[in-house]
């Protein structure tokens, strides 16, 4: 065998071991590093690997009407996803739940090949919002797809078909437009804040505060502990001043039209239903809106996200003309004031025509307004002046923002010499008087301004701040109409109006304006007009295209003196007011036919057997008898019977 | 020749300060795997190494000088059955690394290889004698190692093709390394590595082996892909403190196979810096004593044997625990003796009974 010779060096063999010892003091030292040096930075490291701060989301407070019966509701939406740490192959389980989910089996298969790169622990959301079948789907296939989950999110159920959209509004994700401006300094990102209507502008009460919950999560973010929790504080209920019922016949009334409702108790300013039309489903914005749906909205002419019960400004027409009756009366013009109307006249070198074309003949005051006569309030108009006219228009709120809390009202316009110097340096022409006389020109109101204006006359001086959410039940803090119960009294002499109003109650009577639209054991009193958008020089030359057909409006309240109830209609492309009348008396009839406790008209049961709902989750109607049920929207009851209405004064017993 | 073979002579002392290591592996993998899907683990655990002992004990009875005469024909059956692996193996997880056994086990050529070439090396430098290594036989040696490896890396299995590389360079070193081949070794070495960081197109490398090494550098740059494992290593290991913790980074799963590659970093977040650098101990212990035998084998072949092992070991622990504490990266290298494994136990209790048999000769002159 080999000799001592062949032994290796033991130098190298001693070499080798101080090559391991070295190895060795390299390895203790990187250790000493972490568990020694730095083990403070790694602990928080450690711990925060651990500990997830995870939000409880404060679910939204419901929008309930006056009598408390839920209009906006919150509703749990299930998302889809596919959890990719778990061992399964998810590319041959695709087709299942493409099936399952009703999705694209190549689009699934695409998204699971774009996440391949992604870390493990991230989800792919497949689906949101998921329908009842699709989470039962799931849920039946826990065991042969568990890779297959859900997580769960409050949403907004919204009334269908575009029921109040306007004042509602909508909620979205907070933009980062949002983000940087002062009001909304305290959210954060991914919070879901009103965009607008109500939504918007009692988004405090409504959005609550998030809680949280520290809890131990593992590497996949699985919780498998939990150390501590603050409970959410949910968002307060917001209770309107609306009235489901009246609103129903508002939507009703407008079914198809393009125009705008509002209905308003004259003494307290609350707002009893508001409609603008064409409206829009905020349900579609609940979930996610596509870009197509957003852009088709956004261009629609007939601008279907816009409430035009306070942001569409118009000439008033001849609703006008109880505002220049006043002013007529408390001048001492209007009261002595008769004028032969011959179907047109002539003032300051130019002709200007009266709607009836063979004329009124004599007329006083009452006529002037039952009968609409145009030349009568041209005639006012010269005695009265610009300034005196701009003055009691601009005291009954024309031509300002009524203070109504809701988002981005706008002011009109009520001109006057001052305001055309100002607007557009250049004097004020009295030729323009004439116009403004029968509310034409350069006025421009929009729906609330003149409800509340006429509203102040039928009460007699007494204007209001119209509202729509009641306070009562919400913290001071929340009140976003500081000036609510802020009564205005505006100077008019009793006996003018009396004499006004009974006028307007002739309005709809025989010789009046809009004698159809009078309902017969109601006490009516309105006014209609019908203002042009363009010349009618320019319509005769289009042959009446009905584009530039004329808005019709209508001013109604009930009873003729301290009504309970006062709406204003604008009726685009209505052609006359009598049009607008009788959408406007549709409405005041389902008030008073509630306040006298007889079914609504609008509210019958529809003819067809068709599920009848307002939302998605509300149950079918008439199991239980706390259901309403009208046209197409069903609303739950509150269980206790609706208190029987007090007789109104001035209102005409009927039967 | 055989005439005086005793388990007395058996180094019952090394024995000890194995099963010592072993008894802390079984112990950190019932701790990181009770609760998980792998629980349990720790009782295979222990018959792995009850079996390794018992192969340890056979082994270390068969003469290793008949072992090392017939060698030329176990490397033949090593390489033979790595090229089998390529052409039958069974392919999991993107790499064909096992030939399925009947039975139901899977076993992996790759791993009783090294003990092959560790006995190969041995063999061709025990045949040389000279106390300087010719170039010819340097290139030699080279061969001998770099042939199984690059079926190795075919397979592909960069881990396990690294820890041929100190086999060959421990069988150069003590087979009488000129300066200048250390010189070139060193070189290759230097270029290597500089390949792998800095030429964006190596294709010997794939994908995810690059992006194990590259992630190394920077972890914190990709807290979630690659270097994540690197990262949650070292929080693992530094929120361990001086005396331990409770261990949310095993328990709640951040720390990746905390019972297989990472069953160091495991250790040392339960056990702190005392009872990791005690595991350090234990390993410097049985190195120790392992070059002690190699100082004391009857001959040339057997010093070469026991530090072939000594290399293969000490290179495991360098690469694995500098992987733990981010020295290193990412490159699928158990903890002999303490991760759970039955491939990578059985070679530790082969190559300790080839130790053994060398140690049971050396009075045998």
């Amino acid at each position: 065998m080999s000799g001592r010779d062949d032994k290796v060096s033991e130098f190298r063999v001693t070499a080798a071991q101080y090559m391991i010892l070295a190895i060795f003091l390299l390895l203790a030292y990187g250790l000493w590093k972490l568990q020694v040096m730095e083990s403070g930075y790694y602990a928080t490291a450690a711990e925060k690997n651990r500990i997830r701060n995870v939000p409880i989301l404060a679910p939204r407070g419901k929008i309930l009407d006056r009598e408390g019966r839920t209009i906006v509701d919150n509703y749990p939406s299930f998302s889809a996803l596919l959890l990719r740490d778990s061992s399964r192959d998810l590319n041959a389980d695709a087709d299942l739940i493409a099936q399952g989910l009703h999705l694209d089996p190549t689009e699934v298969k695409t998204r699971i090949r774009h996440f391949a790169s992604m870390p493990q622990y991230q989800p792919i959301f497949l689906k949101e919002d998921i329908t009842p079948d699709e989470l039962a789907f799931i849920d039946a296939h826990r065991n042969e797809l568990p890779e297959l989950d859900t997580i769960v999110a409050h949403r907004r159920l919204y009334p269908r078909n575009g029921f109040l959209a306007h004042l509602i509004g909508y909620v979205g994700e907070v933009s980062e437009d949002m983000l940087n401006q002062p009001q909304f300094e305290l959210y954060n990102q991914g919070d879901v804040v009103g965009v607008s209507g109500v939504e918007r502008q009692y988004n405090n009460a409504l959005m609550g505060q998030n809680g949280a919950r520290r809890a131990v999560v593992n590497s996949h973010g699985r919780e498998i502990g939990l150390l501590g929790e603050t409970a959410a504080v949910p968002g307060k209920q917001l209770k309107l001043t609306i009235d489901i019922d009246l609103q129903i016949a508002a939507e009703e009334a407008m079914e198809g039209k393009n125009g705008a409702i509002v209905a308003m108790d004259p003494k307290t300013g609350e707002i009893l239903a508001m409609v603008s039309r064409p409206t829009f489903d905020p349900n579609d914005f609940a979930v996610r809106v596509s870009r197509d749906e957003w852009s088709k909205l956004v261009n629609d002419p007939d601008k279907p996200l816009l409430n035009k019960a306070i942001q569409a400004q118009l000439a008033p027409g001849s609703t006008f003309k109880i505002i220049m009756s006043v002013a007529g009366w408390q001048e001492n013009i209007a009261q002595t004031l008769h004028v032969n109307c011959t179907g047109s006249a002539e003032f300051y070198g130019r002709r200007f025509g009266c709607w009836v074309k063979s004329g009124h003949g004599a007329v006083d005051l009452e006529k002037a307004i039952y009968a609409s006569c145009d030349v009568f309030f041209y005639t006012l108009a010269e005695k009265l002046g610009i300034e005196r006219i701009a003055k009691y228009a601009a005291a009954l709120g024309l031509g300002e923002k009524t203070g109504i809390d809701l988002p981005n009202e706008v002011s009109g316009v009520m001109p006057s010499e001052e305001w055309k110097i100002k607007n557009f340096k250049q004097k004020w022409f009295a030729g323009e008087t004439i116009s403004v006389g029968i509310g034409q020109g350069a006025i421009a109101i929009t729906p609330v301004q003149l409800l509340r204006a006429i509203s102040a006359i039928s009460m007699g001086g007494r204007m209001v701040v119209p509202h729509v959410v009641n306070p009562q039940g919400l913290p001071l803090g929340y009140v976003e109409t500081a000036n609510y119960t802020e009564v205005k009294n505006v100077p008019i002499d009793p006996n003018g109006w009396t004499y006004i109003t009974d006028a307007m109650t002739r309005v709809l009577q025989p010789g009046g304006s809009a004698p159809s639209a009078g309902v017969p054991g109601i006490d009516i009193a309105g006014k209609t007009g019908s203002a042009q958008i363009v010349s009618l020089a320019t319509r005769a030359k289009f042959k009446n295209a009905e584009d530039l057909a004329q808005n019709g409006w209508f001013v109604g309240f009930t009873p003729r003196r301290n009504p309970d109830v006062i709406v204003c209609v604008l009726f685009q492309g209505g052609e006359h007011g009598k049009l607008a009348a009788r959408i406007a008396t549709q409405v005041l009839k389902a008030y008073v036919d509630k306040q006298r406790r007889l079914p609504p008209k609008m509210a019958e049961k529809p003819k067809s057997d068709g599920k009848v709902d307002m939302g998605a989750l509300w149950t079918a109607p008439g199991d239980d008898g706390n259901k309403l049920e009208g046209g197409r929207f069903v609303i739950d009851l509150p269980k206790k019977p609706l208190v029987a209405a007090t007789a109104a004064p001035g209102m005409v017993p009927v039967n | 020749m055989s005439r005086y073979v005793s388990f007395r002579d058996f180094d019952w002392l090394l024995l000890v300060f194995v099963l010592m290591i072993c008894g802390l592996g079984v112990m950190e993998i019932h701790s990181a795997t009770v609760h998980t899907k792998f629980a349990g683990s720790h009782i295979k655990q222990i018959y792995w190494v009850a079996a390794g002992v018992g192969m340890m004990f056979l082994i270390s009875l068969v003469n290793y000088q008949a072992l090392l005469d017939r060698i030329h024909w176990f490397y033949i059956a090593a390489v033979a059955s790595l090229m089998g692996v390529l052409i039958f193996g069974q392919k999991y997880l993107g790499a064909k690394r096992w030939i399925k056994m009947p039975g139901g086990n899977h076993f992996q050529p790759s791993e009783w290889v090294k003990l092959i070439l560790i006995l190969a090396m041995a063999k061709f430098f025990t045949d040389l004698r000279n106390r300087e290594l010719s170039w010819s036989d340097f290139m030699k040696a080279g061969a001998i190692v770099v042939i199984p490896m690059l079926l190795v890396l075919k397979q592909p299995d960069l881990g396990t093709a690294l820890t041929y590389i100190p086999i060959a360079i421990m069988g150069v070193f003590l087979g009488g390394m000129q300066w200048r081949q250390g010189l070139l070794v060193a070189v290759l070495a230097g270029i290597g590595v500089g390949a792998v960081f800095f030429v964006p197109k190596v294709h010997v490398l794939k994908t995810y082996q690059k992006q194990r090494l590259t992630s190394f550098i920077d972890p914190e740059l990709d807290p979630q892909g690659t270097g994540y494992q690197v990262e949650q290593s070292k929080i693992a290991v530094g929120s361990g403190g001086l005396w331990g913790g409770k261990g949310s980074q095993t328990h709640g799963a951040f720390l990746p196979v905390p019972q297989t590659d990472f069953i160091f970093a495991a250790f040392s977040e339960e056990h702190g810096f005392v009872g990791a650098l005690g595991v350090l101990l234990l390993y410097f212990i049985v190195l120790m004593r392992l070059t002690q035998n190699a100082q004391t084998a009857p001959d040339r072949a057997g010093t070469f044997v026991v530090m072939g092992v000594v290399a293969v070991l000490s290179f495991h622990i360098l690469v694995n625990v500098g992987m733990v504490v981010g020295f290193m990266p990412v490159t699928g290298i158990p903890l002999p003796l303490m991760s759970y494994g039955g491939s990578s136990v059985l070679f530790m209790f082969l190559a300790l009974g080839m130790v053994m048999n060398v140690r049971m000769r050396r009075f045998v002159n």
